[in-house]
């Protein structure tokens, strides 16, 4: 029982992360339709300029206020340079132009940073704490914390306010979006910008436990798309939970199959979603009109 | 009489790869005229998949693994020889593609990413983690075709680098006539009105769904031979060829080209395969500045870069 | 006895009904014209009857076999061809192109025989091509045979979709709107040309705005309003209809009505 409770806990710990990378693609996927594959870089971003704010003497908190500020920069410019001009670009040319951006990202931090592995200091110390038998990192909960306030700000964001509504109605219809007078481009620099920041939080909170490097993006892009999809892509409830449970089926596979094939099963519990159920667990039915 | 576009495309095709080493200071240049070749051929069947058909897959490397593994492990374990072990791995393809392609082809644009790309993902995990079969990440050694010494028997000496571009140079030139042939034939004409409408292809009584199954079978094929291709020439093989990179890669190449023409497609190869040939002086830049092409080419010129040209002095003619 | 028969069709999207307990039939070279104000349904009654959308009641009867959920292109074997109202061209295909791809279940065949272009292929591409250019010809379009689809006009895309649907030599020929963005005069062409194809005995279910055209070539109408059948009849009666007029003038007429009343 306690081993279970265990690998339950560093599930939900790993599938926080995801839910937070799940969460940056639904905004933006809702605003543009556009699935940015460029996602995992605003994590490995994130925790990357906290590391080197940080060791140049920067306190911690204002090192992560500032990685977070820069990548949401980086984000809003993503939205100008590369989406923008492309809209109404194909499916396929939109996946080249989000996953050149990653590798363009990754090339970049490589340079102005190194391709060293780094990690800086908890939040909260290092003492595990012990619940039932089973351990967990202060540091998780803090990434367990991070996800779920992102999650109910959003929500509050998306349903109390005028321009989270508009960004809504934006990703509805656009067109009628900007008949009744919403500003659709800057719903996009908003969105890139705020799922960029989500993007860095992430990298910020979760850089304590799993340490970072410029080429970690990647496969935390592909993981947090995966948990997209599983939830449903463009819900941000699915979002949630398709990362959580993502996490989750890793940590189970890992204890309890084989640690080597812990990616494998999340990628063969993503296909047998979408085989039986395409829209994903929270996904809309859709109709084409002929 | 007025050429074909298929007869001009395979002359252009044929030509380049005769004449080219004319200007060849080094064998380097053969070897690296080898590789766009192999790279072309996987790209050739994508143009079926992506450019035809108008499906996506972002796991075709994973079908290159297969190709490249069955070279390395079929003459060790079966005794077959290699040649046959290229073939075995491209039947071997074609029936997972079969089985894959079913349930992953009822999906569309991101869904359809996402799938094949967990299915090239799940291959590469294989090769990699079955170590006692496949070598693991350390990779494993390949046989040595035979053809070479073959040929020299009878009196024609070709260096390893020259043997290779030869024979790659002439598969490719074999792939691109079947793939022309494919576009001007029936089936041909299906994928692409399945491309143009779905419903309108329906309608006129296209199955959809077995086409879009042919065209993810053939391209399988094509993507397995590149892989046994570029083991065999290489003599040696990692899990790379069939990973995430390399699936992206192809892709790239295909559309940078211009994913709707075979020509545009091997430039496409041809170009990617040569930037990082260039920039390895460069080193560090190579991420930076294949990432730029991709984004500038898809932004600028999104038909891909031949058929964006093209265009432009046709319009210029006008 | 009928060629194509509904039955009771049926559909709702989201609660609403958007086609209710819809019934008529057709005989072979009948021209029977499906009218009613916008948003009556006629499009979606059109989708269900060529499968691309599926019912939830009723049947569809294509000689004398139950063909209700059948998918399109298997609809399209047995003879069942159609035409769109939003155009749906293949645009990268040239206008040839587009009329040979509609001979698909006549040319298709190996693959292996296509990727090598062995001379049963080429035979099959030759045929579908002979007859594609003769029904280009038919619909107008013979000189523009080579051009890009994409760059032809919109009433020269409804021809070439009329001569797409036509290359399957249809028993029963759905037309979503034929005729419009046409002007007159092409509008009289495929005025003829809808006669000469019922002629040949070809069934033909039309969905068409331009009344005129409708009173004239039409053997039978079926008049729909909110999705449900509100009348039926021959030309001459449908056009006298009180409830055809009012459906089609709305409320205007109702408070005429009252006014005088």
């Amino acid at each position: 029982m306690p081993e279970l409770l265990q690998f339950l806990l560093s599930g939900i710990t790993v599938g926080a992360v995801y839910a937070l990378v799940a969460l940056g693609f639904t905004i933006i996927y809702n605003a543009s339709d556009v699935v940015n594959f460029a996602q995992g870089e605003f994590v490995m971003l994130g925790g990357m300029i906290t590391f080197f704010a940080h060791a140049a003497g920067l306190p911690l908190p204002l090192a992560a206020l500032i990685a977070i500020i820069v990548t949401a920069g980086i984000g809003v410019a993503l939205n100008k340079l590369a989406i923008e001009p492309a809209r109404g670009a194909p499916v396929v040319s939109l996946i080249i132009i989000t996953i050149g951006a990653s590798i363009f990202i990754r090339g970049a931090t490589q340079l102005v940073f190194d391709k060293q592995i780094h990690r800086f200091p908890a939040f909260s110390g290092d003492q595990p704490i012990l619940i039932g038998g089973a351990t967990i990192l202060p540091q998780s909960l803090w990434v367990i914390a991070g996800a779920l306030a992102v999650f109910v700000c959003l929500w509050l964001f998306f349903t109390r306010t005028l321009i989270g509504r508009a960004v809504l109605a934006t990703a509805n219809n656009r067109v009628a979006a900007q008949l009744v007078g919403i500003n659709t481009n800057y719903v996009m620099t908003l969105s890139f910008a705020m799922s960029a920041a989500i993007g860095a939080l992430a990298g910020v909170l979760v850089t304590p436990i799993t340490l970072t490097s410029y080429d970690v993006g990647l496969a935390l892009a592909l993981k947090g798309f995966a948990a997209a999809m599983l939830g449903g892509m463009g819900n941000p409830k699915g979002a949630l939970v398709g990362g959580l449970l993502l996490g989750i089926l890793e940590a189970m596979t890992a204890g309890y199959i084989s640690s080597q094939y812990k990616d494998a099963a999340a990628f063969v519990v993503i296909l047998a979603v979408l085989f039986a159920m395409p829209q994903g667990l929270f996904g809309r039915k859709s109709t084409d009109r002929v | 009489m007025r050429l074909s576009s298929k007869a001009t495309t395979l002359l252009i095709l044929a030509a380049v790869i005769a004449i080219a080493p004319v200007f060849f200071p080094s064998s380097y240049y053969f070897r690296v005229g080898s590789l766009i070749f192999v790279n072309g051929l996987a790209v050739t069947g994508l143009v079926i998949l992506i450019g035809y058909a108008g499906q996506i897959s972002l796991g075709h490397a994973g079908f290159a693994g297969i190709g490249a593994y069955a070279c390395a492990l079929a003459p060790v374990h079966l005794g077959l020889h290699p040649a046959l072990a290229a073939v075995l791995g491209a039947l071997l393809s074609a029936a997972i593609a079969f089985l894959v392609g079913r349930p992953i082809l009822r999906l569309k644009g991101y869904y359809l990413a996402v799938a094949s790309l967990g299915f090239g993902i799940l291959v590469s995990m294989v090769l990699s983690n079955e170590a006692q079969l496949t070598g693991g990440p350390d990779g494993m050694a390949v046989p040595e075709l035979g053809l070479r010494a073959v040929l020299k028997a009878i009196g024609i000496d070709l260096s390893n680098t020259e043997f290779w571009y030869a024979f790659s140079g002439l598969v490719l030139v074999i792939g691109a006539w079947l793939a022309l042939n494919l576009y001007h034939s029936p089936t041909g004409r299906a994928l692409r009105a399945l491309h143009g409408s779905e419903v309108a292809a329906r309608t006129v009584g296209v199955d959809v769904a077995h086409y879009k199954l042919v065209a993810f079978v053939i391209s399988a094929v094509y993507a397995s031979v590149s892989g046994s291709l570029l083991a065999l020439q290489n003599k040696f093989i990692t899990p790379d060829v069939a990973g995430f990179m390399h699936s992206i890669e192809m892709v790239t190449m295909a559309v940078l080209g211009g994913a709707g023409s075979v020509l545009g497609a091997i430039l496409g190869a041809a170009i990617l395969t040569t930037l990082p040939q260039v920039l390895t002086v460069f080193q560090q830049y190579e991420q930076l500045m294949l990432g730029l092409v991709m984004m500038l080419v898809m932004i600028f010129m999104r038909a891909g870069l031949l058929p964006s040209i093209a265009r432009r002095i046709r319009g210029r003619a006008e | 006895m009928s060629l194509l028969q509904i039955e009771g069709l049926g559909i709702d999207f989201g609660g609403l009904r958007a086609v209710h307990d819809v019934g008529f039939s057709l005989k072979p070279g009948e021209i029977v014209s499906v009218i009613g104000p916008n948003g009556a349904g006629k499009t979606t009654l059109f989708n269900m009857i060529s499968g691309v959308y599926a019912p939830a009641r009723g049947r569809v009867v294509l000689d004398g076999e139950d063909v209700t959920r059948i998918p399109p292109h298997l609809l399209a074997r047995r003879g069942l061809s159609r035409t769109f109202q939003n155009l749906q061209i293949f645009q990268s295909m040239s206008v040839l192109e587009n009329a040979v791809a509609g001979h698909h279940l006549h040319e298709r065949g190996s693959v292996f025989a296509d990727l090598f272009s062995l001379p049963a292929a080429r035979r099959r591409s030759k045929a579908s091509e002979d007859s594609a250019r003769t029904l280009l010809d038919r619909v107008g379009l013979g000189r523009a045979a080579e051009q890009e689809a994409g760059s032809l006009s919109y009433g020269a895309l409804k021809r070439l979709e009329i001569a797409r649907a036509l290359a399957l030599k249809p028993r029963v020929l759905l037309l979503d709107e034929p005729a419009a963005g046409c002007n007159a005069v092409e509008t009289e062409e495929i005025d003829h040309l809808i006669a000469k194809v019922a002629a040949e005995g070809v069934s033909i279910l039309l969905v068409e705005h331009d009344m005129k055209m409708v009173m004239r070539i039409s053997n039978h109408i079926v008049v729909l309003d909110h999705g449900e059948k509100i009348a039926e009849g021959e030309p001459a009666a449908i056009s006298r209809n009180p409830r055809v007029i009012e459906a089609y003038l709305g409320a205007q007429a109702t408070e005429v009505q009252n006014a005088d009343g």
